[in-house]
């Protein structure tokens, strides 16, 4: 307004309008100008590598659903793998095995990265020794799956001179032993230490602390992690092929036995010359795909819950 | 003051019962609360030192099985590019480079998409809801378990690839990239299905230098008037470069030992050279078709072999965790 009433006395109105829309035009948003131009084009470029990105995904998504989709029911739910070149069967045998495998798993690696998850929240009071940890843990993660398989051949399989599910569950708990231990640090070290001070005043020990207080406060999110190791350690191939091998049989209580799972069986039958058995890899692609998003799933919907205080 | 009195005062006798009963909870803990508690710190203790014997444990063990190996091929089986068990000549010069040429092919394209990605939902592109589910759509890439990628490659995208790089190869064979003809299995969708997998690694990563950028760095230069590429790629990317290299190292290290895709795509022949449509091999990939049928004499030479691929992927793992660190504390002064 004040600026209007300096101006006008000094400028006729079309020189006015002129420079108006002069000063306008340099700050509105026209790709006439070559910096707004080029940035245009960056955004157009950027979103067109994104959507890029996306593109195997929903490629894959689309694909499961076509070719393995149709094989869905409950012989393949159920059933046995069947001879090469014959035609129906199923992966009954590869679903047990994968959740026995991941069970065993479970059944070491989680106790164990929980405890040392308390040790590094609660109990390290920030020591050296809990820095090496914590670097281990992470150096952990990084390493190639297929190395927790040699680890396991050279531990189990040697050992016991045969290919089990037992050497299959220790080399994939291998490999969920740090997610474990690092989200459950993770989760503990989010409750509030003011519930920690109120049981210290109250005379517990800091074994009553960690197990009775901060444990139960951090279970949501010490769950989310859990869970989120048990959909990674569901797909995992590489540890599986030469500790548990494959087996076309029923689990039959021996863990000291090979073991089939959905993972290796997509992997044998993909390269496979009969088109019964590659439908039968794109089927349990889906099955496994499922699990592994369902338990995400779950997972997600856990982080959800708020702390309880 | 009334109730002071009336609880500290010659109240009643139940009062007084009441009063010892509740000191009894604020007792000293009991032996055998003690004991559980000295046993539980020892148990924590001894597996949180597992974890470190587990890595050191894992190091050991095939360093051990390969010992024999390093003895009797030495450095020959790094630059020998035979793989025979009958002659007994075993060495891993090809998988080694293809390991190498994958992997950093792979970088070349999931880093492109990666830092884009991770860019176009961090720099106020998109409302944060929209960020939030693309962010989410492209961590689901990580949920897909790798031999679900090989057998999408295999089904997928080599059809797609084949009559593309026939054309390629017709073309453009005088350039080194396109020398073979197309083999199916290959370098080229082995190193693409690659990029696509260690593509949310790097997102993340990513997502995480950019978001440690100081907020009143990109707004200054937006109060000078830059656009928003401006800004992104003179101050943002220049700010978050350590963390974004990091980012780019570790991707690098999850593509050296990724296994699954690479032994289902890559094509598995002992050879090597620049030809992308040529097949090829890596170190993975020699471990999972080679270990199961094995005999003593090979597992000794694998295990050398996987010796070779821990050590490259602890040093890539490592370096990529130093540049992280050293990241964080360069941007710790301008916050």
């Amino acid at each position: 307004m004040s600026e209007r009433a300096i101006v006008r006395p000094r400028l006729r109105q079309p020189e006015l309008d002129a420079g108006l829309r002069a000063s306008h035009d340099g700050l509105r948003y026209s790709l006439k100008h070559r910096r707004t131009l080029l940035d245009a084009i960056c955004t157009g470029v950027a979103f067109s590598l994104a959507g890029l990105a996306l593109v195997p995904l929903l490629s894959l998504l689309a694909m499961l659903i076509v070719r393995g989709g149709p094989l869905l029911n409950l012989e393949l739910l159920t059933g046995l793998p069947p001879a090469a070149g014959m035609p129906g069967g199923g992966i009954g045998n590869a679903i047990v095995g994968t959740l026995i495998v991941v069970g065993i798993a479970a059944l070491f690696s989680v106790p164990f990265g929980l405890l040392a998850a308390i040790y590094l929240a609660e109990l390290g009071n920030g020591s050296r020794f809990e820095s090496v940890v914590r670097f281990a843990a992470k150096t952990l993660t990084g390493l190639p799956s297929i190395l927790a398989g040699v680890f396991a051949y050279a531990v189990v399989v040697v050992t016991m001179g045969r290919f089990s599910a037992l050497a299959g569950g220790i080399a994939t708990g291998t490999l969920m032993v740090p997610i474990v231990t690092l989200t459950a640090e993770e989760a503990l070290r989010m409750v509030p230490s003011r519930m920690r001070a109120a049981a210290y005043g109250m005379g517990s020990t800091r074994a009553q602390v960690a197990l009775f207080v901060v444990l139960p406060a951090a279970r949501p999110a010490i769950l989310t992690g859990v869970t989120l190791a048990l959909a990674r350690a569901m797909g995992e191939t590489a540890p599986l092929l030469f500790t548990a091998l494959f087996s076309n049989y029923w689990f039959q209580g021996h863990i000291d036995q090979p073991i089939a799972s959905l993972a290796v069986l997509i992997y044998n039958y993909a390269s496979s010359p009969f088109d019964d058995l590659v439908g039968l890899a794109w089927a349990a692609s889906l099955v496994l795909v499922s699990l592994v998003l369902v338990t995400n799933l779950v997972a997600q919907w856990l982080t959800r819950r708020p702390i309880e205080h | 003051m009334q109730a002071v009195e009336d609880r500290t005062g010659a109240g009643s006798a139940a009062r007084r019962n009441s009063l010892k009963a509740s000191a009894s909870a604020f007792s000293p803990p009991s032996p055998f609360q003690r004991g559980f508690d000295v046993a539980f710190r020892g148990l924590s203790l001894a597996l949180a030192g597992s974890v470190i014997a587990l890595l050191l444990g894992i190091v050991y063990q095939v360093m051990a099985h390969a010992a024999p190996a390093i003895r009797d091929l030495g450095t020959h089986f790094l630059v020998e590019t035979k793989w025979n068990p009958n002659k007994q000549v075993f060495g891993v010069l090809p998988e080694i480079v293809g390991t190498l040429y994958t992997s950093c092919l792979a970088l070349l394209g999931g880093g492109l998409l990666g830092v884009t990605t991770a860019l176009v939902t961090s720099q106020g592109f998109l409302s944060r809801r929209w960020e939030l589910v693309l962010k989410n759509v492209i961590e689901l890439l990580a949920a897909i378990p790798s031999v679900v990628y090989g057998l999408w490659g295999i089904f997928v995208l080599i059809p797609i690839l084949r009559p593309v790089a026939k054309v390629l190869h017709e073309q453009f064979a005088f350039i080194p990239l396109f020398e073979t003809p197309f083999a199916g299995p290959a370098i080229l969708p082995a190193a693409l299905v690659l990029a696509v997998m260690i593509l949310p690694t790097i997102t993340a990563i990513s997502r995480e230098a950019l978001a440690a950028v100081p907020k009143r760095l990109p707004a200054a230069a937006y109060g000078l008037g830059a656009t928003r590429w401006e800004v992104i790629f003179r101050v943002v990317i220049p700010t978050a470069s350590g963390g974004l290299f990091g980012a780019l190292v570790l991707g690098l290290g999850r593509a050296l030992g990724e296994t699954m895709a690479l032994a289902m795509l890559v094509g598995n022949a002992n050879v090597y050279g620049w030809s992308l449509l040529s097949p090829g091999s890596t170190i993975a990939a020699l471990l999972a078709n080679h270990f199961p049928e094995a005999g003593p004499v090979e597992i000794r030479a694998l295990m050398y072999a996987a010796l070779v691929l821990l050590m490259m992927t602890l040093i890539v793992n490592l370096l990529g965790a130093a540049i992280m660190a050293r990241a964080t504390r360069g941007l710790k002064g301008l916050v």
